[in-house]
């Protein structure tokens, strides 16, 4: 009896040891140091001063908190593109297709994430460069006179994110709609509702927590990334992971670097706490279900 | 052509393909207003594809369904004042109870106070006033039920469909659910389409059932009409128990004949309507247990026991189920046959006796046999 309970208990800490071995050393340890180093001041060479310093240069350097906000709502308007695009896929694939095209269209979902983020943004920077296919397929076709550039504005940077992310907001979604019985929008729409009703009353109710899940992975990984933002966007994109970088790799001011990820950190996690107040979710039943 | 007000439904030749298959078959009923009517039949008879039918989510491959008198065809589901109860009830679960009711209403435009005392009145009269406030999640099976029919109701359908709704719930339940049922239709006097695969259900609560098998109606009619005067074979087997012997008719006229069975044994049988069968021809006798009487060989009471067909046999076993006990027993042919009897606890049968069995030949149905039914 003894020797079994021991073992039970022995393979349960093996179990658990590699997730807490990467909680402690790859997230709690690290943003511990990032806490740390983000409230150290330099006076000196070598010498340091614990202070606020680092986050009241942010606060008083208009650039870089305007990058914070311009950041964020860029991610807002991202998630929201994301969630159009992606309700009514996700709705096809978990309601109107016959169960045996819903795991190819899901699998032709899946198959962009085969490719690294690099590449794929280079995929764009071939369509809208301005030597690109657009370019020359609208000379082609007389409705422009001289190629035009489509790269490094706001609209190819939003374009390329929601490009990137919104396979995270179709797999919550569809996981979701998928659990909704059939039965329940053909009763919204015996009792009388119009298919506009039926969505707003019951399919979007029912699918709350999958977008809630979906808007905060989308939000999160777009406010978060900085590969398609520098290489869509070029000088102009002002992303705030690019200030990070610069902060770290360019001026070599690693507590300044550090105070930024803190800020960014806190940033995005307000931005979700309001949304979860506001739609009236909890993060158990969102992102813990799906 | 029939524009007579006085039936809530009415289907004609109504057929749905699937492909090359032919789910519904040209069915034609009609329902009068207020009554209960059952569509009784085994999975995939095709039931379920006419109720959907009726309720406007599949599209009729030919005939025409009227409501009131006025044909449907063409009118979306949401337009259509035929409501329907789900096999799986398909509340609303981020709904409560008021909400859950007040669904169709809103969506029908009805004003606040208006929707507010109209949903307190048919929460009254499923008699639970006080759930409005609740969960769905916080109610009993029995409760869901009533109220997925309240959420029907408080919108005044000209029918209401039930697909199998009770099939969901316990045996004790769905008893009393069964006879709730019942009552409530004659409370709303609605008429009551009722789709389910348990006869039992069909019997105890409708004024009229059909008998729906491969798509088709074999019969419809009053419980009593299709238990003791069934027009088919498969009706006679499908609604309740009934022992069966294939045979050849060897005399018969209008009132009846007489049969030799497989076993060598001759049976009398009385015809149902005025059919005659063929002398000659290959026929299946239904017999119900509750109409054979077991007698214990050497007793005295055998003159008693008036019938005109007669098997002995030995007691092969005894199932007993209270009120609805039955004997088994080994005929000397070798098959089994069922009968009902009366267990006292005193003086009863038991296995290995040996017992006559006697039936009269008003209760052997006879049918021509079809090939394999």
């Amino acid at each position: 009896m003894m020797q079994n309970k021991d073992i039970k208990r022995l393979s349960l800490y093996l179990l658990f040891a590699p997730f807490a071995l990467w909680i402690i050393l790859l997230v709690i340890l690290p943003h511990i140091g990032m806490v740390v180093l983000s409230l150290k001041e330099k006076i000196a060479p070598r010498v340091y001063e614990y202070s606020f310093a680092n986050y009241l240069e942010f606060l008083n350097e208009p650039i870089y908190w305007n990058t914070l906000l311009r950041t964020g709502s860029m991610s807002l308007l991202v998630t929201a593109l994301a969630l159009l695009i992606g309700f009514p896929i996700a709705y096809y694939i978990a309601k109107i297709a016959g169960p045996r095209s819903r795991g190819g269209l899901f699998l032709l979902c899946l198959i962009p994430l085969w490719v690294s983020d690099l590449i794929r943004a280079f995929g764009w920077i071939l369509l809208l460069r301005e030597t690109g296919v657009i370019s020359n397929f609208l000379l082609w076709t007389g409705l422009i006179g001289e190629p035009v550039e489509f790269l490094y504005n706001d609209v190819a940077v939003i374009v390329g994110l929601t490009y990137t992310v919104i396979l995270f907001m179709i797999v919550p979604l569809v996981s979701t709609l998928d659990g909704m019985d059939n039965a329940m929008i053909e009763a919204g729409y015996n009792l009388g509702g119009s298919g506009f009703t039926v969505l707003r009353r019951i399919i979007i109710p029912y699918a709350m927590p999958g977008i809630v899940a979906g808007c905060i992975v989308t939000f999160m990984l777009t406010a978060g990334s900085y590969l398609t933002p520098i290489l869509l966007g070029g000088k102009n994109s002002s992303w705030f992971t690019e200030q990070i970088y610069n902060q770290f790799i360019t001026r070599f001011n690693w507590e300044g670097g550090a105070a930024f990820g803190m800020l960014l950190l806190f940033f995005t996690s307000l931005v979700i706490w309001l949304g979860l107040k506001l739609s009236g979710q909890t993060l158990a039943n969102t992102v813990a279900k799906s | 052509m029939t524009d007579n007000p006085s039936y809530d439904l009415e289907c004609l030749d109504v057929s749905k393909n699937f492909g090359s298959i032919r789910a519904v078959k040209d069915v034609s009923f009609d329902i009068p207003s207020g009554s209960f009517f059952s569509i009784l039949g085994p999975s995939g008879c095709g039931k379920t594809t006419l109720m959907r039918m009726i309720a406007g989510f599949e599209d009729p491959s030919g005939g025409d369904i009227r409501i009131k008198g006025k044909s449907v065809l063409g009118t979306p589901p949401n337009k259509r004042n035929v409501k329907m109860v789900f096999q799986h009830l398909a509340l609303f679960p981020m709904m409560n109870v008021y909400e859950n009711i007040a669904y169709g209403l809103r969506c029908n435009g009805v004003g606040n106070a208006e929707i507010k005392r109209k949903v307190h009145d048919v929460l009254e009269r499923i008699a639970l006033p006080d759930v409005a406030e609740r969960e769905i999640h916080q109610l009993s099976g029995g409760q869901k039920q009533r109220i997925a029919i309240a959420r029907c109701m408080v919108l005044d359908p000209d029918v209401l469909l039930l697909d199998e709704p009770l099939g969901a719930l316990d045996l004790k339940l769905r008893e009393a659910m069964k006879i709730e049922l019942k009552l409530l239709q004659h409370q709303f006097n609605t008429t009551f389409v009722y789709i389910t695969h348990d006869q039992s259900e069909a019997l105890v609560m409708s004024d009229n059932v059909a008998i729906m098998n491969q798509g088709e109606f074999e019969q419809i009619g009053t419980p009593q009409e299709l238990y003791h005067h069934p027009s088919t074979a498969f009706v006679a087997s499908f609604v309740g128990d009934s022992n069966r012997w294939s045979g050849v008719v060897k005399s018969s006229d209008s009132t009846g004949g007489k049969v030799e069975t497989e076993q060598g044994l001759p049976m009398s049988f009385s015809s149902a309507g005025e059919k005659t069968m063929q002398e000659g021809s290959r026929v299946n006798i239904f017999v119900r247990p509750e109409f054979i009487r077991t007698v214990r060989a050497g007793g005295g009471d055998l003159q008693d026991a008036a019938g005109e067909n007669r098997m002995d046999g030995i007691v092969d076993s005894l199932l007993f189920n209270g009120a609805n006990s039955r004997v088994l027993v080994r005929t000397g042919s070798g098959e089994l046959v069922e009968s009902d009897v009366t267990l006292t606890g005193e003086n009863d049968l038991k296995p290995g006796e040996d017992v006559h069995l006697v039936w009269s030949s008003k209760q052997s149905m006879c049918f021509a046999d079809q090939g394999k039914a």
